[in-house]
């Protein structure tokens, strides 16, 4: 790795980024807002808010990484950017530490917020405390970011990018023991839920939510749900050619 | 011809070279030879190989077989992407950054100072305009852009794919005037164009037509050849094959392989 043309990489993506007001205001207040509403549809059940509060947290940046990354890396493909800098001397694990870099920064920024929002004026209450919330928040960004790299590789468009969100991510949303607990699903149903990364990352919050230590638990979940992210990179690197056809 | 083609001092040495692309035949056995130091144009009409050909140059095309040698190196290998620029057809450059942020961007990358960046930019006539996003620019802007930073860490090889394609005679003549001074200074120039008129300004030519060579030969050599002196007509004639003897490499062509 050259950390020159990875730290240029991400101020690149970020240049990006600066010049897109709306995509930027998005990214940091819908969560927020999201969160608003979420509070107050429950208003009569305030218990919901508890105990889900803290896995939208985590839910938001693995959603919006995924999306953002997708859309940017068929955009480098289409426009031959892609191309072009596989043909300078920038390695491509530059290129993928440099979006990391730069969509970790903005995941860090987006968790701290929504975090605000939710732990202080929402009076959501995290055991673990504020600084684990947004770290994991984080580690989830990463995870969309690794899967929306990877499955970027299979849309040739900006529209199909956009409909693999659906695709890859409500399953798992689904799956993850959001909506019921997993002990209650269908043994086919929870042993798939055992392969998708987004059950470690919603039982990581759980643990975070419910424990004021950071457990071993909380640990090995987190460990699962990074692994997944380098194993997700690795493919995705795969999928950088530089010849194609 | 073989002869005359294995002495010249090749900073670019293609042989045998066949691509496939989307299911059919891109190149059909290309042999052609750019020497160092000199603008070389490929010239030909659209879909006749030309940018197929240039990306094998600068190693992008996966082929099918033959070899391209660059620098005395496999087209595309480690050591040869700091000494290689190239301009893609399309502007391949990022429409939400500013043009200076685009050409510091690639010299981060080939890890020159910026300031070679802003020289780049210079070159191509954009200093003015270097803080203007590259969305907002005309497509002639824009693809300077991208020349520039083709150009940024002054490459040995430049592969430029239809640099001045959309721009106006004055900055034409400006580039290719920019083209004559890199190749002085020692640099290989590679350069595709439909564009008869820019024919005259390279030293040698490539004329490639539906996925072979058809001449490749000073464009003086041309003349002669054709009797020609307007280089549009020189082509005409050898494409229709009028007055003219078959190019030999056209018959070798022909034998099934």
């Amino acid at each position: 790795m050259t950390p020159r043309a990875t730290l240029a990489t991400a101020d690149r993506v970020l240049g990006q980024l600066r010049h897109d007001h709306r995509t930027v205001a998005l990214l940091l207040l819908v969560p927020c807002l999201l969160l608003v509403l979420f509070r107050y549809v429950y208003d009569g059940s305030p218990q919901v808010f508890d105990r889900v509060g803290p896995l939208m947290l985590g839910l938001f940046p693995f959603v919006t990484m995924f999306l953002v990354t997708s859309i940017a890396m068929v955009r480098e493909r289409t426009s031959g950017t892609l191309e072009r800098l596989l043909t300078t001397p920038m390695r491509k694990l530059d290129l993928l530490a440099g979006y990391a870099l730069a969509f970790g920064a903005v995941a860090l920024a987006q968790a701290g917020l929504a975090s605000a929002v939710a732990l202080g004026a929402l009076g959501l209450d995290v055991a673990a405390g504020p600084a684990v919330v947004v770290a994991l928040a984080v580690v989830n960004a990463l995870l969309g970011m690794a899967i929306g790299l990877f499955l970027s590789a299979f849309a040739t468009t900006e529209f199909q990018a956009v409909q693999f969100m659906p695709a890859a991510v409500l399953p798992q949303v689904l799956l993850c023991g959001l909506l019921t607990p997993r002990e209650n699903m269908v043994d086919v149903l929870r042993w798939a839920s055992d392969v998708l990364p987004l059950t470690y990352a919603v039982d990581a919050l759980n643990e975070a939510r419910a424990s004021a230590t950071v457990t071993g638990a909380l640990a090995l979940d987190t460990a699962v749900v990074l692994g997944c992210c380098v194993a997700a990179l690795a493919l995705g690197a795969a999928t950088l050619r530089r010849r194609t056809p | 011809m073989e002869i005359e083609v294995g002495t010249v001092d090749g900073a670019v040495e293609v042989r045998g070279l066949v691509v496939d692309r989307g299911g059919r035949r891109a190149l059909h056995g290309i042999d052609c030879v750019v020497p160092a130091g000199t603008v070389t144009g490929l010239l030909g009409p659209s879909g006749g190989g030309k940018s197929t050909l240039l990306r094998s140059v600068v190693g992008v095309q996966r082929i099918t077989a033959g070899t391209v040698t660059v620098l005395g190196l496999p087209a595309g290998a480690a050591p040869l992407r700091s000494r290689v620029g190239y301009q893609t057809q399309e502007v391949s450059v990022y429409g939400d950054l500013s043009a200076r942020a685009n050409a510091r961007y690639f010299a981060a990358l080939q890890g020159v100072p910026a300031s070679q960046a802003d020289a780049a930019l210079h070159e191509v006539g954009l200093a003015g305009d270097a803080d203007l996003l590259v969305g907002r620019m005309s497509g002639g802007q824009q693809a300077r852009v991208s020349l520039a930073c083709a150009l940024v860490g002054r490459p040995e090889v430049l592969v430029l794919d239809e640099p001045t394609v959309g721009l106006d005679p004055v900055l034409r003549r400006d580039l290719w005037a920019l083209f004559a001074d890199l190749a002085r200074a020692g640099g290989t120039l590679l350069i595709s164009s439909h564009v008869m008129d820019e024919a005259g300004r390279c030293e040698r030519l490539i004329l490639l037509r539906e996925g072979r060579i058809v001449a490749d030969d000073t464009p003086a050599a041309i003349r002669d050849r054709t009797g020609r002196h307007d280089l549009e007509e020189a082509f005409l004639r050898i494409v229709e094959g009028a007055g003219l003897a078959p190019d030999p490499r056209a018959d070798i062509e022909e034998v099934p392989r």
